[in-house]
């Protein structure tokens, strides 16, 4: 049976797939989250498309969140490229 | 002379599988206007073939994982492609994402069939590489994205409806290029693998080569032009048919699809990018209250995903079945001519119910081919 399932390939997708496709945009919304704290957003009416509240830690927490969202992914393309030329 | 006209084949097979995909990675961006249609496909076209370079796992396993080198010929190789391009065709009018790679798979292995017998085909490799991963990875996708639209709604509830949307568009444009790459990977690699399993049959490369640079290049150029011209009425279906997508659901759907696409493909699978951007859409609206899937277009795509092996397999094996009675060059050219005519009839057909970048996002009524056509706006 497993010649012909590869139960450990897919696990590692199962695992892998959420943590890279369902966390990092977790991550990404709680950057965004972040980033719409602050006095500006409060002030702003419920029609406005305002993102950035203007809170100095939100902004920081923001940077952070999204910094390392874009680090996943840049590492993760390095790894295929490197796993897709084994020669 | 006949090695030319198949590599030619191949890359108009690639050409259809870039515009038959455009949806998987761009549907929901431009669904939720987070990308102008015409961006999209440009943004998606370039990135496809970047992809193209990014990795060669795929291509070895299309070029010496499912059939045994020694007995295909280069007639086969014609009519197995002949195949994946009428099946991909055919999809492509009645605006259902059928999988592009088990119409190439499809049509290769009926061709070989009618060549040389079943005993040709690596079964193993087949039910392994192809026909298990195409049975799994919808619902891998489509629950890894139900948990990340939920997560995403949850964790974004106490933000300005408008600022939330805002953001998450931004988020697709990144999710969209993803998937875009990820299809690069993928996909184009199939082509590559057909042109390279077509080189080794000639005997001009050796037995577990892998893919020259020409063909990377040329792939990743044809699938990326096939990209640009934008598959409108996949597009429609993906984007419109299935779920009503919000920005959250786009980001979340694009993220899995990304991840489950590239996590796969590195390990040789040679899944189907549409059946994962299909499941991941479908997991969407699953994973959001109150958002309503329409489980009778689903049921519709996932028989035609049943029928690709079959129908490109016995198309490619007609072909072939054709060019061989006829025989020689001559042979495969009536094939090609037979095809052309085909693809000529099935444009024709498509231009009288028009779908482009002005009518993809209409309202859906039911069908692909919107209620009525409104006049052009310039997008």
């Amino acid at each position: 049976m497993s010649d012909w399932i590869n139960l450990t390939a897919i696990w590692k997708i199962i695992v892998f797939g959420l943590i890279a496709g369902a966390g990092l945009p977790t991550l990404f919304a709680i950057g965004m989250l972040a980033l719409s704290r602050g006095p500006k957003a409060r002030a702003a009416d419920a029609d406005s498309e305002v993102l950035v509240g203007g809170s100095p830690a939100g902004i920081a927490v923001a940077s952070l969140c999204f910094l390392i969202v874009v680090a996943a992914i840049v590492w993760g393309i390095y790894k295929i490229y490197e796993l897709g030329h084994p020669h | 002379m006949l090695l030319v006209l198949v590599v030619g084949i191949a890359l108009c097979f690639d050409f259809t599988n870039g515009f038959h995909d455009t949806g998987n990675a761009m549907a929901t961006s431009i669904a939720t206007k987070a990308l102008g249609p015409r961006t999209a496909v440009a943004l998606a076209s370039v990135l496809n073939v970047v992809g193209a370079f990014l990795s060669l796992a795929v291509a070895a396993t299309i070029a010496s994982g499912l059939v045994d080198t020694d007995l295909v010929t280069l007639t086969v190789v014609l009519a197995g492609l002949a195949g994946g391009i009428l099946w991909n065709l055919l999809t492509w009018y009645f605006g259902i994402p059928s999988s592009s790679s088990h119409a190439l798979i499809g049509g290769v292995i009926g061709a070989t069939i009618a060549a040389a017998g079943g005993h040709a085909i690596e079964w193993q490799g087949l039910v392994s590489k192809v026909i298990i991963p195409a049975g799994l990875s919808p619902i891998i996708a489509a629950g890894v994205a139900a948990t990340g639209t939920w997560l995403l709604y949850r964790i974004s509830r106490s933000m300005r409806d408008r600022a939330r949307s805002h953001g998450f568009r931004i988020g697709q444009i990144g999710s969209a290029s993803m998937v875009s790459l990820a299809h690069g990977t993928n996909d184009a690699q199939k082509t590559m693998g057909v042109i390279t399993l077509a080189l080794i049959v000639n005997g001009t490369l050796p037995k577990d080569a892998s893919a020259p640079f020409w063909v990377i290049l040329t792939c990743g150029l044809a699938i990326g032009l096939g990209t640009y011209v934008g598959g409108w009425r996949i597009i429609r279906t993906l984007g419109k048919g299935l779920v009503e997508i919000e920005s959250p659901q786009g980001m979340a759907a694009q993220s899995s699809s990304a991840a489950v696409i590239l996590l796969s493909a590195s390990f040789g699978y040679a899944l189907s990018t549409t059946h994962v951007a299909t499941g991941s859409i479908i997991g969407t609206g699953i994973g959001k209250k109150g958002s309503e899937v329409r489980w009778p277009v689903a049921g519709r795509m996932v028989s035609a995903w049943l029928l690709t092996l079959p129908c490109a397999g016995l198309i490619g094996a007609m072909a072939y079945a054709l060019a061989n009675t006829i025989g020689g060059t001559f042979g495969a050219g009536v094939d090609i001519i037979l095809l052309a005519a085909v693809a000529g009839l099935i444009y024709w057909r498509s231009r009288k119910t028009k779908i482009d970048h002005t009518n993809v996002n209409q309202e859906w009524a039911g069908t692909v081919v919107p209620a009525e056509p409104e006049p052009a706006v310039a997008a």
